[in-house]
């Protein structure tokens, strides 16, 4: 996971303040510990409960502090290392206190090509930083981000992980100018408001805020093909309020191997499980090979 | 036009509390598990056998064939793990489907559960949807509440925890293996295989993994039966699935059709491209993984076997359309930076290899490069592939080699130019706004 995070040596070490090694209040870590126990209780092995505590020291600190690492790491049982080693392998655990807000401007094919080149452009100018950069006030860090599975409302910008969709240069910069000026911000997907970073931090810890009612179950976009059928009375074979259409498709495929067509050759499952690791049914005789993930 | 829409799970998504279970009660929902919890587990994996069902998160394996390969219980937990990491570029089904109708993936998960014999099912969902996460969270609370999942399931003594797992922004961890590794707490680095995950998953326990649309499409198949799913598509590509356009089209968005449906009918139901007066360019069938087409495809069924025989995947039907005003060096060339920040560091042919076709697309694009750097592309591709430890490092060359063998020249014109030949505001979705303003 190449990025270009702050506060990192040359060589890639991370230089951690002292403040991020500063303990915890009494009450703060006995609530974490009280939350920590409800996370782990989730989970079969103690392990798996990592990925949700660094959300959850997030929540607390806004970035996975030097303390947070040494408490998953008491918690689970881990080495300091292998803690650092995991949040330093996933984007959204941020090195270096967060700003309020995460702007992240989708700049991947898609969106880059549909304006979110354009976006990054105008919205990092208008607020003189770069991608994982923080303005002065604390309020907006800026990131590029990979794509966000919203691409049918391209230029995607999310707003501490909510959609804000089809967007311009200006509703973007409007977007950053209400985040900073304190008012509430609706996402177009999501809930009625866009919470804090340490809030939804919270949330993806697993720790649900009550919002789960708010928003639209889907937006336009995710319509369109609703509504086509609906206007030709197009349904499933055998709904109810069809309208007598026989909609199955006619086509017929190509090929005629047994196996499952592939596109090409590929690295990933060129081989099923062997015979002898199956429970020796009739599948194991029968097995078509995997054509990749 | 011959193939029209089939909306199933999309059915009721513009319900104004679609994603209720009040609402999903009122469209069958939960009647297919009353109906599962009164059959055979193995009946269950025959049914989903018979249906033809194929994985719909790319690869396209038969589903209920992988719920078989699980070996014999021997008294020992096996797991469900349902992968809602959908992070594919171009890969938009699977996140609208839990924000609308999360229920279908419940349901489904508790069927498919009581079908392998798991009592621990895991939803390991990417993290940057925090809507999302909070749907699914409460859909499993309320199918807690009215005793669809739990201790004692509807009085048969079959017990099911379903877990909401929330990852943290990586691509790599929608490779199953990756997937299992960072839901033990580890670094999403995929494992080898074999053992594969029905004989050494989660925990190192029989695990299946299978893909959120995958499960979803399950109640509806018990409901109204294999032969009714497989009476949809094709021969060997049964039922419906998610079309998701986006890109230079009249309407982007969400087309549930039965599989060999064509680009050129999902085309006429959108609108057409954007902008009738210019071209359609090239697309991809299935996310940025798969070989570009162009509009000599237009009429590929869209079905696992057509666009495999015509030279791409049809991986998760994240058909990417761009016209004439884009720039494939510019296209080609992002994907690229995107394999390069996404490879996990594993192994040696993708880390190396990304790296450095990034750096050759990118004084491509920038016409600094050399024609020679044509070659150097194919070259390291034809190294990765097939070397990779997993799927990335192979679907980081499809956009390279496809782009290469349709638009050879174009990538020669950026050097003669000494840069690129587009005008990149014309291929924005506000271009025509910029130009009346």
């Amino acid at each position: 996971m190449t990025g270009h995070f702050g506060f990192q040596t040359a060589s890639g070490h991370l230089t951690v303040d002292a403040e991020s090694k500063e303990p915890y209040a009494d009450d703060v870590l006995a609530q974490l510990r009280e939350d920590a126990a409800q996370v782990i209780a989730r989970y079969p092995e103690r392990r798996s409960a990592l990925l949700p505590l660094l959300h959850l020291v997030q929540s607390v600190d806004g970035y996975v502090a030097g303390r947070g690492i040494d408490l998953c790491a008491e918690l689970l049982d881990l080495t300091r290392a292998e803690v650092s080693g995991v949040a330093t392998f996933y984007t959204q655990y941020k090195r270096h206190p967060n700003g309020e807000y995460t702007v992240g401007v989708c700049t991947n094919t898609l969106c880059a090509i549909m304006g979110g080149d354009q976006i990054w452009d105008e919205v990092s100018e208008h607020l003189g930083i770069g991608h994982d950069e923080t303005t002065p006030d604390g309020k907006v860090t800026l990131e590029r981000i990979e794509c966000n599975a919203a691409c049918d409302y391209a230029p995607v910008v999310m707003a501490n992980w909510e959609f804000f969709d089809n967007q311009t240069p200006g509703s973007t910069k409007q977007l950053v100018d209400d985040l900073r000026a304190g008012k509430d911000v609706r996402p177009t997907r999501g809930a009625s408001r866009v919470c804090t970073f340490k809030q939804v931090s919270r949330v993806l810890a697993g720790f649900p805020d009550g919002l789960a009612d708010e928003g639209v179950g889907a937006g336009p976009a995710s319509l369109v093909g609703l509504e086509v059928a609906r206007d030709n009375n197009w349904t499933a074979p055998g709904d109810q309020d069809r309208a007598g259409d026989q909609p199955a498709a006619e086509h017929q495929p190509e090929a005629t191997s047994d196996e499952p067509a592939r596109g090409r050759q590929d690295s990933a499952d060129t081989q099923a499980n062997e015979p002898d690791e199956l429970p020796g049914g009739k599948d194991a005789q029968t097995t078509p090979k995997e054509p990749g993930q | 036009m011959s193939t029209t829409l089939t909306p199933i799970l999309t059915k009721f998504w513009d319900d104004p509390q679609s994603w209720t279970l009040a609402t999903y009660e009122r469209n069958e929902g939960y009647q297919a598990l009353k109906k599962a919890l009164g059959m055979k587990p193995e009946d269950l994996v025959q049914m989903t056998k018979d249906s033809g069902l194929r994985g719909r998160g790319g690869a396209g394996f038969p589903t209920g064939m992988k719920w078989g390969f699980l070996p014999k219980p021997d008294g020992g937990p096996r797991y469900l793990v349902v992968n809602a990491d959908e992070s594919e570029p171009g890969t938009c089904k699977d996140i609208p489907l839990m924000l609308a109708a999360p229920h279908f993936l419940v349901e489904g998960v508790a069927i498919t559960s009581f079908a392998i014999g798991c009592n621990h099912a895991f939803i390991y969902l990417r993290g940057e949807v925090v809507h999302v996460y909070r749907r699914l969270m409460r859909a499993v609370e309320e199918a807690y509440a009215a005793g669809y999942l739990g201790k004692n399931i509807q009085g048969t003594g079959f017990d099911l925890d379903v877990t909401v797992h929330a990852g943290a922004g990586a691509y790599i961890c929608g490779e199953e293996t990756a997937l299992l590794d960072s839901l033990e707490g580890r670094r999403g680095q995929p494992r080898l295989k074999p053992p594969f995950p029905a004989v050494a998953g989660l925990y190192a326990r029989p695990t299946v993994v299978n893909n959120v649309e995958s499960i979803a499409s399950v109640p509806p198949i018990l409901l109204h039966g294999a032969d009714w799913f497989s009476g949809m598509g094709t021969e060997k590509s049964t039922g419906f699935g998610i079309f998701s356009l986006s890109g230079h089209v009249k309407r982007p968005g969400q087309y549930e059709a039965p599989l060999g449906i064509t680009l050129r009918e999902l085309l006429d139901m959108a609108g057409g491209m954007r902008d009738p007066n210019k071209k359609l360019k090239f697309w991809t069938p299935g996310g940025s993984s798969t070989p570009i087409f162009t509009d000599e495809h237009l009429d590929v069924p869209l079905d696992f076997e057509s666009v495999a025989a015509a030279g791409s995947m049809l991986g998760t039907r994240a058909l990417q359309v761009f016209d004439e005003t884009t720039c494939v060096v510019r296209a080609v060339d992002r994907w690229t930076d995107f394999y390069k920040h996404e490879s996990c560091g594993k192994c040696t042919p993708c880390r190396e290899g990304t790296w450095w076709l990034a750096q050759i697309t990118n004084r491509l694009e920038h016409g600094q490069g050399t024609e020679e750097d044509v070659e150097k592309l194919l070259d390291i591709c034809d190294n990765i592939l097939g070397r990779a430890f997993c799927a990335l490092g192979d679907g980081a060359t499809s956009p390279i080699t496809s782009s290469i063998q349709y638009f050879r020249q174009e990538y020669l014109d950026h050097l003669t130019q000494g840069g690129c030949p587009f005008d990149r505001r014309e291929s924005t979705l506000f271009a025509q706004e910029k130009a009346s303003a």
